[in-house]
């Protein structure tokens, strides 16, 4: 990434902390810019207000954008810059972007949420309108017209009235930071004025990534590196009794670092470092828990955390009495890891005095203040910078990786590199965390929903809220979705694409379809009858429309399924069609189709792009992805027993994006993963009649299904 | 046991004075500064590894040094000759063949040898050729049709 151009000092001077040439500006009474959006919360309390952090303007007119997020394949290199390109009046491809480098960027959260364009992008483009009317004002002085003459195009502020008298951006900056900023930030612009927003631009990574040249975490090369293999222990829990290091100090060029219970062997080569490693002798005591993938689910029950209230209306007792049928049922889900391609990797170096560490991570200014506190280090005196990522998902929100890195070059006072295998990927997996879902819900004697009670233990509140017109609900979320090993998990969760929407969708769908079933109704109808929402009812009917969905009350034999959800501001509904061979319980998934209103869209083919992944990866939770384990060891640890989608999987998809230029834009990371449990299992329904009431629908569990049905 | 091994690294002779039964792709990517090939799973399991030997797809996690002793091997970095890109790549770059690029040069080295042997593929036979690479982004539909793409522009041809 462009980053590496860019040192300390120069950012500085960016910022002004230091000198650096003429200062533009000459009013800085208004720097509160009280209309500015606010700064608040876990997410936003930390994000500069002066809109110098995010751009700067040279004097060759390129525009270099700053921004904490990362590109992890989702596609924020290329759709940031829209954002910025359309405020600040600029053409696109004049725009740089600096992703990720906690020296030179803004403060950022991280990268996840599908916040990237909808919640960071508004920070960045008030930040571009701001200095662009603050242009405006500089040009107007030079230009000797009153500012309301003046108007900006690519780069230039011009008087429309006489087109001669323009200057460029860059002959008013200079290059250097523009000291001047306004009390009232101007109003964004409409979508209708949109001139960059809503294009595909084409991926600026694509060249890199085609040819090699993309640089990972684990591809810098530092002279004088070494490579580290870290001890593990066999399960979490585990205790390290001792270990007898010398076998390994045979091997030229071994270096040995043991701190405790931190144990690793550094080479030139990683391949030797492993090869030393596995010389090592080392004794643990192991835990005897007796949880396991299947006494899980009990284990959880027992341990239930409090519950809060994600939703509530009426009253349940009132609903129950209402109805004339009661369907009550429980549904799980197993612990799914993130499996990215690129297993956590960090290189860091240290100067004496300042660490730099390289890491794939989603959120590389968490990182350094972590690595900062458990160093001893001041946060002035560690940069982390997160190159291209491959693959997060979520799994790089943790990053233990990046200290053990910054741990042992601070240690060695070498270059280190921490590439983790892909054993220890799975073995430090912060898996969507496996979850109960029991919803009691009735029917009056119209078919109508009388009443849903729901209870969602350990899945997270994310989804969990219904959306239909029911007289009296209730929905409880007990547990989140991020937490260490300890009383209720065996080992660390957390964040796993849209988390906890996987898990309440499947759950409230195939429900949904049951009820459908019991009224003798389609389900489609079934889901439009209890609507209000129009977005939801839009997205249902554009799915039915380009699906080809003919009513027809479930279970019909055909195949078909249905899934709705909210996730991150976009609603999004699912059709599918699949075929289930009796005889062995094998799906076949023909078609997905999936319909999404995210509001203003950026880029339609980067978010037609996540939505095709999103589809694709929702194959694995639904039919293979679960990690086995018990007493705390992790059974899966490499895709021979842990299963991926492959291209062999692959149905037709479709994607439909509704047109909605009234609303802000939404996420779109996200959203179209969380439909793919439920859309399948009420397929699989539709198909056989089978209810498969645990992810994923293997094939053994589809056949002890259609056995129950 | 430290020996000489020579091969041709994409293009260029190589001669390594190395312990022969290390790992290829180790000793691209740290002896020889090829990080082009990733490890991904270090077991043969998911492709991202790949590189070719005299025009076939091997897993570099699962070759040694001394197995490609003189052989051609080419990897992602020596794909596109005298700066023009090879028709896969194009083909990967107009139908967004990738999303994180991770899996990325496996894929596109994989359907290189896909059609090198055969070089009219059906939907199918490409879906059967690529099925052992993995890609966690979810870009297979694309990836299929950047190999489509990419067949019928050679003709034929590897270039």
């Amino acid at each position: 990434m462009p980053s590496s151009s860019m040192n300390r000092r120069e950012f500085l001077k960016r910022m002004g902390v230091i000198g650096g040439g003429i200062i533009i500006g000459f009013n800085t009474l208004d720097r509160q810019a009280l209309a500015r959006r606010p700064r608040s919360g876990f997410l936003g309390a930390e994000i500069p207000t002066d809109f110098n952090a995010f751009l700067r303007i040279g004097t060759d007119n390129r525009v270099a954008l700053y921004t904490g997020k990362i590109e992890m394949g989702q596609g924020a290199m290329t759709s940031i810059p829209q954002l910025l390109a359309e405020e600040l009046y600029v053409d696109y491809d004049a725009v740089d972007i600096v992703m990720g480098d906690t020296d030179l960027c803004p403060w950022d959260a991280g990268t996840f949420g599908s916040l990237s364009i909808r919640h960071f992008g508004i920070f960045l483009r008030e930040a571009a309108g701001e200095a662009r009317a603050v242009l405006m004002q500089l040009a107007a002085d030079q230009l000797k017209s009153p500012v309301d003459r003046l108007a900006t195009r690519n780069g230039y502020v011009y008087d429309p009235s006489n087109p001669g008298r323009r200057i460029r951006y860059g002959e008013l900056t200079k290059g250097n930071i523009i000291e001047k900023h306004l009390k009232d930030v101007p109003p964004l612009k409409p979508s209708s004025k949109y001139e960059t927003m809503g294009k595909s631009f084409p991926r600026r990574d694509a060249l890199e990534k085609v040819t090699g040249a993309a640089e990972f975490s684990g591809d810098i090369r530092l002279p004088g590196m070494l490579y580290a293999k870290i001890l593990r222990p066999p399960a979490h829990g585990a205790k390290l009794v001792k270990a007898n290091t010398d076998p390994a100090k045979n091997i030229d060029g071994i270096q040995i670092v043991k701190e405790g219970d931190f144990v690793a062997v550094l080479h030139e080569h990683p391949d030797v470092a492993e090869q030393g490693l596995a010389q090592i002798k080392a004794q643990f005591d192991r835990p005897k828990t007796g949880v396991d993938d299947k006494t899980i689910f009990d284990h959880l029950l027992k341990a239930t955390p409090n519950p809060e209230i994600a939703s509530q209306g009426g009253n349940l007792k009132a609903g129950e009495k209402q109805a004339s049928t009661v369907i009550e049922e429980t549904y799980f889900n197993s612990y799914v890891a993130h499996a990215p391609m690129e297993p956590h990797t960090a290189t860091a170096k240290f100067d004496g005095k300042k660490l730099t560490v390289w890491a794939s991570t989603q959120t590389p200014f968490r990182v350094k203040a972590f690595i900062a506190e458990r160093l001893n280090l001041s946060t002035d005196n560690v940069r982390v910078i997160a190159p291209y990522v491959g693959g997060a998902f979520g799994g790089k929100s943790a990053s233990r990786q990046a200290l053990e890195a910054a741990r042992l070059a601070k240690r060695i006072e070498k270059p280190v590199q921490v590439a983790w295998s892909r054993a220890e990927e799975f073995f430090y997996d912060t898996f969507r965390p496996a979850a109960i879902v029991k919803i009691k819900s009735g029917l009056n004697s119209s078919g109508r929903i009388a009443f849903w009670d729901y209870n969602v233990y350990y899945a997270g509140m994310r989804g969990s809220k219904q959306f239909y017109e029911i007289p009296h609900h209730q929905e409880k979320v007990y547990g989140r979705w991020r937490g260490s090993a300890g009383r209720y998990h065996p080992f660390g969760i957390g964040p796993w694409r849209a988390p906890a929407n996987n898990t309440n969708v499947y759950a409230r769908d195939l429900h949904l379809n049951l009820m459908a079933a019991r009224a003798g109704a389609d389900p489609l109808q079934f889901r439009l009858e209890h609507l209000k929402d129009k977005r939801m009812i839009n997205v249902l009917q554009a799915a039915a429309k380009k699906f080809g969905w003919q009513a027809l009350k479930t279970p019909s034999g055909r195949g078909y399924g249905i899934a709705c959800g909210i996730d991150a501001g976009t609603y999004v509904a699912f059709m599918a069609e699949v075929e289930v061979d009796k005889g062995s319980g094998n799906v076949d998934v023909k078609r997905v189709v999936c319909a999404q209103d995210m509001g203003v869209v950026v880029n339609p083919e980067g978010a037609t792009t996540q939505m095709e992944g999103c589809i694709t990866m929702g194959l694995g939770y639904a039919f293979t992805e679960e990690i086995h384990f018990k007493d705390g060891e992790i059974f899966d640890l490499n895709f021979d027993t842990y299963t991926l989608p492959k291209f062999s999987w692959l149905p037709e998809i479709e994607t439909v994006i509704l047109e909605n230029p009234d609303l802000a834009p939404q996420g779109g990371g996200e959203p179209a993963i969380i439909g793919m449990g439920g859309v399948i299992a009420t397929a699989i329904y539709d198909a056989v009649g089978a209810a498969v009431f645990q992810l994923p629908m293997t094939p053994a569990r589809v056949k002890a299904a259609m056995m129950q049905a | 046991m430290i020996e000489t091994i020579r091969f041709k690294l994409n293009g260029r002779p190589v001669r390594l004075k190395v312990d022969g039964a290390r790992t290829l792709l180790w000793v691209l990517r740290t002896d020889l500064g090829v990080t082009g090939p990733k490890y991904g799973c270090g077991e043969g399991l998911c492709g991202a590894c790949t590189v070719l030997a005299d025009d076939v797809a091997v897993l570099s996690c699962q070759k040694t040094i001394k197995d490609v002793a003189d052989s051609e091997i080419t990897t992602i970095e020596g794909l596109a000759q005298n700066g023009k890109l090879h028709p896969l790549q194009k083909a990967f770059i107009k139908h967004v063949g990738f999303q994180c690029g991770y899996c990325t040069p496996g894929m596109i080295l994989k359907a290189y040898s896909l059609l090198a042997d055969n070089p009219t593929p059906s939907r199918a036979e490409i879906i059967d050729g690529m099925d052992e690479n993995l890609c966690r982004c979810g870009t297979h539909t694309r990836i299929v049709a950047a190999i489509e793409t990419a067949a019928r522009e050679m003709k034929g041809g590897l270039q």
